[in-house]
């Protein structure tokens, strides 16, 4: 039990800290899927709002939520689903953008693909498919390093 | 008619459910590795989909059902998805001329739910409407390129549509539900959205040297569930036989 309710800030502090499930090089913060975050008398309400509908990861992104805020000792937790505004990638934080590149998958970008390849900077790229491993990306290949890389699509 | 606005978040609902279960039924079998992991991405946004449309249906019933409740213990009279989207998947031609007639539509009709006086529709529509969009680029581009393919794409292509334009015509007929949801500013008058659909039919069939039938001879009787065809007792033997078999059976 805690004795003094902690921060917000605090609290997005250590909500910055939990990985993506299924992208664990940024965190769910970067995502931007975590909308709010708000003391409701005694209970901590923590709005999120899902990447894609049909999504598998959501209910493992709640989960990890509820448990890393119950580990800090916060005993009434309310996860509050948010489907308006629908996410954006116009949402992923910059440091979430250089991440994601920084493994491997290059970023999602306004004009509908991807700016170079994340391995060898090469701009001589072509796309496989407008789907893949995720519901969040897509498959793209490099012409030169021949090297095929996830997309972050950009919706 | 009880209750219109349940049979209506059914008709939604279904739509996305037995589809989202016919495409899925390529899963490991598609052409391509990159087509099945795209079929089965498709697949998985109409299920989401679906447990939003279902689960409100559930709500507004007010019977303590959900959506999965819904989803697998009602029987085919029950159902209340359009016929197209029961159809066979057929060949892999089939199936992306099969999800390009309903995109096509789906995409002007959550367009407009955007627009709806029930927030919690406008919401899931506005969800929706993202990963449609995306669905639609992806059938059209991929109906336009068999099309304008081989001797024997085109060939196909063109067997696909004639076997699948008679099913277009009942997304776009009114009955009660449909007049009370417009009525009371939920959902358009689906005759309303029908000229852009053909605007949008028409532009990538022709770049699909593909020729649109004559008839507008149209099928119906799935979205008031009076009468479905013979395939969609198949597709929910398939679909329901695990909670049938061990009612409320969870993992």
């Amino acid at each position: 039990m805690v004795s003094e309710k902690p921060s917000l800030a605090t609290i997005w502090a250590w909500l910055d800290d939990v990985p993506d499930p299924e992208i664990p090089a940024i965190s769910l913060t970067d995502l931007g899927v975590i909308r709010d975050v708000a003391w409701q008398g005694e209970t901590l309400e923590v709005t999120v709002t899902p990447t894609y509908s049909g999504c598998p990861a959501t209910t493992i992104i709640n989960l990890d939520i509820e448990t890393m805020l119950r580990s800090k000792g916060i005993e009434n937790v309310a996860l509050k689903r948010q489907l308006s505004p629908a996410w954006t990638t116009e949402w992923l934080s910059e440091r979430g953008k250089q991440r994601l590149e920084d493994y491997g998958i290059a970023p999602p970008r306004i004009a509908g693909g991807p700016q170079h390849c994340p391995r060898c900077k090469s701009k001589d790229v072509e796309r496989i498919s407008q789907f893949g491993s995720t519901p969040c990306k897509a498959q793209w290949r490099c012409k030169d390093c021949l090297e095929p890389f996830d997309y972050f699509k950009c919706i | 008619m009880t209750q219109p606005l349940f049979e209506f978040l059914c008709r939604l609902g279904d739509n996305t459910l037995v589809l989202g279960h016919r495409v899925s039924e390529w899963c490991g079998v598609a052409p391509v590795l990159e087509e099945d992991i795209a079929l089965a991405n498709t697949a998985l946004d109409l299920i989401g989909q679906t447990t939003l449309w279902l689960g409100l249906a559930g709500e507004i019933e007010g019977k303590g059902r959900d959506a999965d409740a819904l989803a697998y213990h009602r029987d085919v009279w029950d159902f209340r998805n359009l016929l197209l989207v029961e159809q066979p998947n057929g060949d892999f031609g089939q199936t992306m001329m099969r999800q390009f007639l309903f995109d096509a539509w789906h995409r002007a009709y959550l367009t407009a739910l955007k627009d709806s006086s029930n927030e919690q529709i406008a919401a899931i529509a506005e969800k929706s409407l993202k990963e449609v969009t995306y669905h639609l680029e992806r059938s059209s581009d991929t109906v336009i390129g068999l099309g304008d393919g081989t001797d024997e794409s085109h060939r196909r292509m063109q067997n696909a549509l004639d076997r699948l334009y008679p099913y277009v015509g009942e997304m776009f007929i009114a009955d009660a539900v449909d007049n009370e949801m417009a009525h009371q500013g939920i959902a358009p008058d689906p005759a309303s959205l029908r000229s852009a659909y053909d605007a949008h039919l028409d532009r990538v069939l022709r770049d699909a040297t593909l020729t649109r039938p004559d008839s507008e001879f149209t099928h119906k009787g799935g979205k008031t569930g009076v009468r479905h065809s013979e395939h969609l007792g198949h597709i929910l033997t398939q679909m329901q036989w695990l909670q049938r078999a061990y009612p409320g059976a969870t993992w």
